[in-house]
């Protein structure tokens, strides 16, 4: 415990204190980066720009040991990386664009193929002198055990220019993510801008290979931007908030992995995001799970009241249950489907209602007003008591109920 | 000669092929739904099912792992349907959602528990072990009529063909329901086909080629030839039934020929050891694609259908 | 609520009487749809008439397509129970062919035109069933009534809209069933597809079945048409065209100066109100 809360204040070394910067600072420009890939529904590309880093790492460590260095140079595995993963990007854009494929092919196709070819140089590589040692299977799930100086600095670098590019972007990336035909209509060159997009993602998976891992740093581009999204229904704060998320997550899921033993950094970090998430699923207030069941519950259990009263008020026979169940409940019929005395008064409203709707849509042509008909919205919130003595004038007192409709 | 290739090279080849094929046939339906990516879905998730399996089972034999496996993976598809429906969020993000948290925990058990003992971490689950199912018996041709040598196949080889062919029964048996609920769903519910059924049923018939596959070759095969081969097949022709054909092909060329350029190809530029053979199988079908793209009779989107829709 | 006992007859002068639920091809009681919390399709009842030509008329978003839909059990109900032909959906499937919405599907599906219209034939083959020459000839004959025999063995995305349009028409005609729903055929097709269209859907109708189209042109509702079903989120109206489309119901179902300028276009002649 108190090697945990060390941790989290920082105080469990140098290195892990810059670790753990370093991992805020990237979740951040992740999850808004990446929120600008969800708005465009393209979260999955982030899969493939992943993927196809592998192949990447490997070569630049053939190329290094070809030059005759050791290999293991940050920058140069990552500037290695960065050059398949656009090449795989573009391959995504190349074969959606001329193929009758589908973008989702397109990603699973070269994400699997690019990787594939990445675990072929790995094994190249392991056949080497030098590649003994090379420890690049660090670079698949992530590894900061071990990590020198130099690489935490890579990472916490990397990451402030990250958020740095995201602030810069933010507002003609939000609009294009939101509408890209207006984007376009309003003079942002949305191609541009796209390729901004998909260039921080690239930037942000790259500085997170050596932190989460080439697979799950596609989970700090996508989850961060779906928690987000539970909270607000304006693009650009889910953007901050998402970045928000993303920190949280980053920098509590690498204090916690500091804090113990077979803790790795990369699946914290996720499982920590993935909870936010989950909680947000859930008790999140507007779209969040358990509000939309209950505003279901309450919408169905008024249409199937107001079913039902409109059937007692015709003396119509009731066969479903739920209605049946929902009257009984409200005291409106009795047990053996007989009306109540509260359940004919309010039949004997509905149906008045409805007859005083009816009237309203003769009178008034204005579909703002009538368009609320939809038999929920009381009428009294529509119109006013004066406008509803008119109905019920021409409708011709209050007391005729059952005796059918307007023609 | 012949007896090194039956030896060592003839049951990789075979279990490789199967598996490609399994994999490659339901993928047809799921690159046609714009589900490409369940596939990939799935293999990532494999890995938590299997290490759930081993902490509650504390073996290492293969029924519980496949059902652990299988299991992990219907659980990752209810849960993208869960997520999908219950928050509206987009099918790509909420299974990226999905198989990456799943993923992570995965990894985290795996880490937490003592399996170092055993054989079980996570590049096994990704590179698979094809090179290691050899057929130490098989000393030459005629072995393949030799009772005793036959009994000393893999067993991964009696597997695979069983998942193979259950899976290809599966498709002729279902064919017509999968493509008319794949063509036009709601058509199909008109006709009172059950289209939730069948798309969760394609789901895990998936789950189940990719689970018996993992074993054997690992999970970038699985997604690679979910994928490669039925999106190749798609731009060589306009018919779903020789599509299907032409997914086949391409799956056992991708297995044989990365087979055997991972074995043999790095000795002919003068490299003495082999590279992972999973990896060149899945190079190879993605090769395979390329030059579909390229050159495929079909490879172009035509006709009226995008643009003639209406407004 | 049609108590009223008078007969009423249609330009071809057959003689309609109002019609009960259990003799109708499609009735509806109560139906709720709702996408979210906001209603599609409220509490609507309706009862098509049996071996009429009717269309379903609202403005867009009015829960035309969602009332098809829901009907055939393809949208979840939030309450209401539908029959169709006096038995219980689920019971009478078979008699029901369903044209959805061009747009609904992926034209780019590798398969050919016949295979469509076969597909129209599953109720009959089964699972297993071979599919035997007779089938073929059938689906083919489907083809030729909608005037597209010659492109049986073409891929369907090389087709036109109306092309599309007369193939969805050829495998409801496969099923050969008793009741043809159709979401809005004429939307986006050429003027000679339209006119064999409305030919094929006459035809049926001639042979006592019943057709029901969404339908989004007031222009040709009168000379397509027997009988209109008018829906904005609610039902208006129902009935024979020549006393429902009326210049009170347009306006009720379309609200105030877009109906005006719809039924002076129209040139409607207050039949009945």
């Amino acid at each position: 415990m108190t090697a945990l809360l060390d941790a989290l204040l920082l105080g469990a070394g140098y290195n892990a204190a810059l670790v753990a910067i370093g991992a805020s600072l990237l979740g951040f420009a992740a999850g808004a980066s990446g929120t600008f890939l969800f708005l465009r529904k393209r979260a999955l590309v982030s899969d493939a720009v992943a993927h196809a880093t592998l192949p990447g790492v490997g070569l630049a460590f053939i190329a290094m040991v070809a030059l005759g260095g050791d290999g293991r140079n940050l920058v140069g595995l990552l500037a290695g990386s960065a050059v398949t993963a656009v090449i795989g990007l573009l391959a995504v854009e190349w074969i959606t664009a001329r193929t009758r494929l589908a973008e989702d092919s397109a990603i699973g196709a070269v994400l699997s193929v690019f990787f594939g070819i990445g675990i072929v140089l790995l094994t190249v590589i392991q056949s080497m002198a030098q590649g003994r040692q090379a420890g690049l299977e660090g670079f698949l799930l992530g590894s900061t055990a071990g990590m020198l100086f130099q690489d935490a600095v890579v990472i916490a670098v990397g990451g402030s220019l990250a958020v740095a590019a995201t602030y810069v972007l933010r507002r003609p990336m939000t609009l294009v993510a939101f509408d890209a035909e207006y984007a376009r209509a309003a003079g942002v060159n949305v191609r541009h801008m796209d390729l901004a997009m998909m260039g921080l993602v690239t930037a942000v998976t790259v500085i997170g290979l050596k932190l989460v891992g080439l697979v799950l740093i596609v989970a700090m581009l996508i989850i961060p931007a779906v928690t987000a999204r539970f909270w607000s229904e304006r693009s650009e704060h889910v953007v901050w908030s998402a970045g928000l998320v993303g920190a949280v997550s980053g920098y509590t899921g690498a204090a916690l992995s500091a804090s113990a033993p077979a803790l790795p950094t990369g699946p914290i970090i996720v499982l920590v995001c993935a909870g936010l998430f989950v909680f947000s699923l859930f008790f999140a207030p507007a779209r969040g799970v358990l509000a939309a069941m209950l505003r279901f519950w309450r919408f169905q259990r008024r249409v199937h009241l107001r079913q039902g009263l409109l059937a007692l008020a015709r003396a119509e026979p009731i066969h479903d249950a739920f209605t049946l169940r929902v009257l009984r409940q409200k005291g409106l019929i009795r047990a053996d489907g007989v009306a109540t005395e509260a359940g004919r008064a309010q039949a004997a409203k509905t149906a008045r209602d409805e007859h005083r709707w009816a009237i309203a849509r003769e009178v008034h042509q204005d579909t703002a007003l009538t368009g609320r008909y939809d038999g929920l919205t009381p009428i009294e919130a529509v119109f006013t008591r004066d406008e509803i003595a008119e109905f019920d004038r021409r409708i011709g007192g209050p007391t005729m109920v059952a005796s059918g409709g307007p023609g | 000669m012949a007896s090194e290739f039956v030896q060592f090279s003839l049951t990789p080849i075979l279990i490789g092929s199967l598996a490609a094929v399994a994999c490659a046939l339901p993928g047809n339906f799921l690159v046609l739904r714009r589900q490409a990516l369940i596939g990939d879905a799935i293999s990532h998730v494999v890995l938590p099912g299997i290490v759930v399996a081993f902490l509650v089972t504390a073996t290492v034999s293969t029924l519980p792992m496949l059902l652990g496996a299988a299991g992990a993976a219907v659980v990752a598809v209810v849960l993208i349907e869960a997520i999908k429906r219950l928050g509206r969020i987009e099918p790509g993000a909420a299974m990226g959602v999905t198989f990456t948290a799943l993923f992570a925990a995965g990894v985290l058990l795996l880490e937490q528990s003592d399996t170092s003992s055993v054989h079980l971490d996570v590049e096994h689950a990704l590179m698979g072990n094809l090179e290691s199912l050899i057929w130490l018996r098989g000393t030459g041709w005629d072995a393949l009529v030799d009772w005793r040598a036959l009994q000393g196949l893999p067993p991964e080889l009696g597997r695979m063909a069983a998942a193979c062919a259950l899976v290809a029964l599966l498709t002729i048996v279902f064919w017509r329901p999968l493509k008319i609920s794949t063509f036009d769903e709601g058509f199909a519910q008109a006709l009172n086909l059950p289209t939730t059924a069948i798309g969760l049923g394609l789901v895990v018939v998936a789950a189940m080629a990719a689970v018996a596959a993992f074993d054997a070759v690992g999970s970038i095969i699985v997604i690679a030839m979910f994928i490669c081969p039925p999106a190749a097949a798609r731009l060589m022709t306009n018919r779903l039934e020789s599509q299907v054909a032409w997914s086949v092909v391409f799956a056992i060329a991708s297995a044989v020929l990365g087979y055997v350029l991972a074995g043999y190809g790095p000795g002919w530029l003068g490299a003495h050891n082999a590279v992972s053979a999973a990896g060149m199988i899945a190079a190879v079908s993605g090769a395979i694609l390329a030059l579909a793209c390229l050159f495929g009779p079909h490879r172009a989107r035509i006709g009226a259908g995008k643009e003639a829709s209406p407004v | 609520m049609h108590t009223l006992a008078v007969k009423l007859a249609t330009a071809d002068g057959r003689v309609l009487t109002p019609v009960a639920p259990a003799d109708s091809p499609l009735a509806i009681r109560g139906l709720t749809v709702s996408y979210g919390e906001k209603p599609a399709v409220f509490s609507v009842d309706a009862t098509f008439a049996p071996e009429a030509m009717t269309a379903i008329i609202g403005p867009n978003g009015a829960g035309k397509s969602t009332l098809l839909k829901a009907a055939l059990g393809i949208v979840p109900r939030v309450s209401g129970d539908v029959t169709v032909f006096g038995r219980p959906l689920a019971a009478a499937r078979s008699r029901i062919a369903y044209v959805p919405q061009r747009a609904s599907v992926d034209w780019d599906f590798p398969t050919t035109v016949i295979d469509v219209v076969l597909m129209g034939m599953y109720r009959r083959l089964g699972l297993l069933g071979r599919l035997r020459p007779s089938h073929r000839e059938t689906a083919r004959a489907c083809l030729e009534r909608v005037g597209m025999a010659d492109f049986a063995d073409r891929q369907i995305g090389q087709l036109s809209g109306g092309q599309q349009q007369r193939v969805f028409l050829a495998r409801a005609l496969a099923q050969s069933a008793d009741l043809y729903l159709l979401d809005e055929p004429f939307a986006g097709v050429d003027a000679a597809t339209e006119r064999a269209i409305i030919d094929v859907l006459k035809a049926l109708n001639a042979e006592r079945k019943a057709v029901v189209c969404v339908h989004h042109d007031l222009a040709t509702v009168d000379s397509y048409f027997d009988h209109v079903f008018l829906i904005n989120v609610r039902k208006i109206a129902e009935g024979p065209v020549a006393t429902t489309f009326t210049s009170a119901h347009l306006q009720a179902t379309y609200g105030g100066r877009l109906a005006m300028a719809h039924i002076e276009q129209l040139n409607i002649a207050d039949h009945a109100s």
